[in-house]
């Protein structure tokens, strides 16, 4: 690497840190409430890829099934509130511990099953759990749960007035799934899993439990999920199967890790810092003419962007740094490099 | 007893309309690896092709199921010049990501240009018929799709089989570059195998409208469906994805009618898993 890029790569890293350290101000100046429930939710969405990207990304097992485990820690935080009148954290972290359970049930026998496979068996499953879900009399059926008016703080989990409580909430969720997966990449765990990414059989002959390895990433992977989950339902005061455990939300994970470059650690927030404001903007714009207008240019903008560009935002910003680094080298006078 | 061979008299009817729904899928997998997530759409599009024939000019689904299939044939294609080709040798989901793109964009401008009612097409000339054998009713629309996913599937097969264009396809499917040494130009045959993909499902969608109502959400379903019925019978086989389609007819139907009707789909999904754990690639695979 030659010593212009640390440079810069370090700048680049101040200038994150500085903007992290002033996200907190940021209900301060926005008072735009449409403003912070787009910011909130690009936390959220930054966050459940990020979850995804775990076994998605850096682990290579592409799974749909994400909306189940987000589902569940939905349920448990809403089902402590709604049935059983409790505070929602409880309910989160039972919630978080019995996605990951599922995960492991669901995942041992699926890895067995490659590519394509996989992908469908992961549809398979959200669906029937949408279904069970549906007519589950415990959890609320196909109404789902409404929530009561409580008290509002974080005991609750609630706020009514303002954002302001949610936004701080996002911003911990968010820097928590960031900050696990950044000490993963560092991480023997999160070498393991690359390799096994890159090449199950190499990786087992070099003495990696390759199952092992995948069931622990899919478990840390829907735990963390199911977390998001809970705080959706805070969220949103509301939850049921079509919300929560249906393909589209499953798409939303893989989309948005996707689109911003799965496997890295930037890739999520970038997807969910793109799609995010123009999924709500669209929405809000266009989405009383007629229906649907935000969707087709949503739908449209993924076709172009997996077309034009797999590796995603990340590898669109890359291009972008790969053009102004020549460009600045070539002023420098650096023909060789340049050429480089 | 009378009960139960009705309900798995509905159930093969309904799987054959799958197998039909299927056999497109399964030729686009079979030859270039790719999910197309737009694929249930397709049979949207082809249905309202029908209603609006039918509705404006009076056409009979009969007549118009040609008419989808040559209008999904070249949408079949066009979704392969300017989606799929660009994600070949990409990423291996990219296909599946950018087609649901496509089945979210297509699904939305016909919620935006059609309303999300739904819509059925009285009056044609199959209509609500139905006849008597013995004590099971049998309903001559469902009768004539299966007939016609017979031919359409028979054709499909004999072409792979039995034609210079089908083995340029099946070499295709299995080694792209020596296909390619040995001259055959795989461009098109990509191509073409999305077309006539496109075209079997245009004829599916062409002939629902008889006896399915109409409205955006329709396809969802047929996608999922489909993909189950293609990975069930394995990778590419077509007489896999229609033994898995009839399948998967009677256990929904199965389902459905002795357990309770939201479950039909959990016995569908279920049977795959469970199917898929026992043989990871599909009853027909390798």
């Amino acid at each position: 690497m030659n010593p212009h890029a640390l440079k810069r790569n370090d700048l680049l890293r101040l200038a994150l840190v500085g903007l992290a350290a002033l996200a907190p101000l940021v209900p301060a100046i926005a008072a735009n409430s449409f403003f912070m429930h787009v910011l909130i939710l690009i936390l959220l969405y930054a966050s459940m890829a990020q979850a995804w990207n775990i076994i998605g990304g850096y682990g290579g097992q592409t799974s749909f099934g994400h909306a189940v485990f987000f589902g569940i820690g939905a349920y448990g935080a809403g089902m402590a509130v709604v049935t059983y009148g409790m505070s929602p954290w409880p309910g989160a972290l039972i919630g978080m511990l019995s996605a990951a359970v599922v995960a492991v049930l669901i995942s041992y026998p699926c890895f067995k099953l490659s590519g394509h496979y996989f992908a469908i068996a992961t549809f398979a499953i959200v669906e029937i759990f949408n279904r069970v879900f549906l007519v589950w009399y415990w959890v609320g059926g196909a109404l789902g749960l409404d929530y009561p008016l409580v008290e509002e703080g974080l005991a609750n989990l609630m706020w009514y007035d303002s954002k302001a409580g949610y936004f701080y909430c996002a911003l911990t969720l968010f820097v928590l799934v960031f900050g696990i997966v950044r000490f993963l990449e560092g991480h023997r765990f999160g070498y393991y899993l690359r390799a096994v990414r890159a090449g199950q059989e190499t990786a087992e002959s070099l003495g990696v439990n390759s199952t092992a390895v995948k069931l622990a990433a899919m478990a840390l992977s829907a735990a963390l999920a199911a977390l998001c989950g809970a705080f959706f339902v805070q969220y949103n005061l509301r939850v049921d199967p079509g919300m929560v455990m249906s393909l589209d939300m499953s798409m939303k994970f893989v989309l948005v890790t996707i689109l911003g470059g799965a496997g890295t650690l930037a890739g999520p927030l970038l997807g969910a810092a793109v799609l995010v404001p123009l999924q709500e903007y669209t929405r809000a714009l266009w989405g009383g003419l007629g229906g649907g207008v935000d969707l087709i240019i949503f739908g449209f903008l993924i076709v172009v962007i997996v077309v034009k560009q797999p590796a995603g935002i990340t590898g669109i910003v890359r291009d972008i740094a790969k053009r102004l680094g020549r460009k600045s080298a070539a002023e420098k006078g650096g023909a060789s490099l340049g050429a480089a | 007893m009378d009960t139960l061979l009705q309900v798995l008299l509905d159930g093969m009817l309904n799987g054959m309309l799958y197998a039909l729904v299927a056999v497109g899928l399964c030729l686009i997998w079979g030859v270039m690896d790719v999910i197309n997530f737009a694929h249930g759409e397709y049979v949207m599009i082809a249905m309202y092709l029908t209603y609006w024939l039918g509705f404006l000019a009076n056409v009979d689904p009969l007549v118009s199921m040609f008419a989808g299939g040559l209008f999904i044939f070249i949408l079949g294609a066009l979704t392969y010049r300017l989606i799929i080709k660009y994600t070949i040798g990409k990423p291996p989901l990219s296909a599946l990501l950018a087609t649901f793109g496509l089945a979210m964009l297509l699904k939305n401008l016909c919620l935006n240009q059609f309303t999300p009612n739904y819509r059925i097409l009285s009056g044609t000339w199959l209509g609500d018929r139905t006849f008597q054998l013995g004590a099971i009713i049998v309903p001559v629309p469902q009768l004539v799709t299966a007939a016609l996913a017979i031919v359409v599937i028979g054709l499909v097969f004999f072409m792979l089989r039995s034609t210079r264009f089908g083995w340029a396809v099946q070499a295709t499917a299995m080694d792209k570059e020596a296909a390619e040494l040995m001259g055959i130009n795989t461009e098109r045959i990509y191509l073409l195998v999305f077309g006539i993909g496109g075209a079997t499902v245009g004829i599916a969608g062409g002939i629902m409208p008889t006896y399915l109502a109409v409205h955006p959400e329709v396809g969802t379903m047929f996608s999922l469906i489909a993909f189950i019925c293609v990975a069930m019978g394995g990778f590419g086989s077509i007489p896999g994805a229609l033994v898995a389609a009839l399948l998967v007819g009677v256990v929904e139907a199965l389902g459905g009618y002795y357990i309770a009707p939201v479950f039909k789909y959990v016995a569908v999904f279920g049977l795959y898993l469970a199917l898929v754990l026992l043989r990871p690639k599909g009853i027909f695979g390798w």
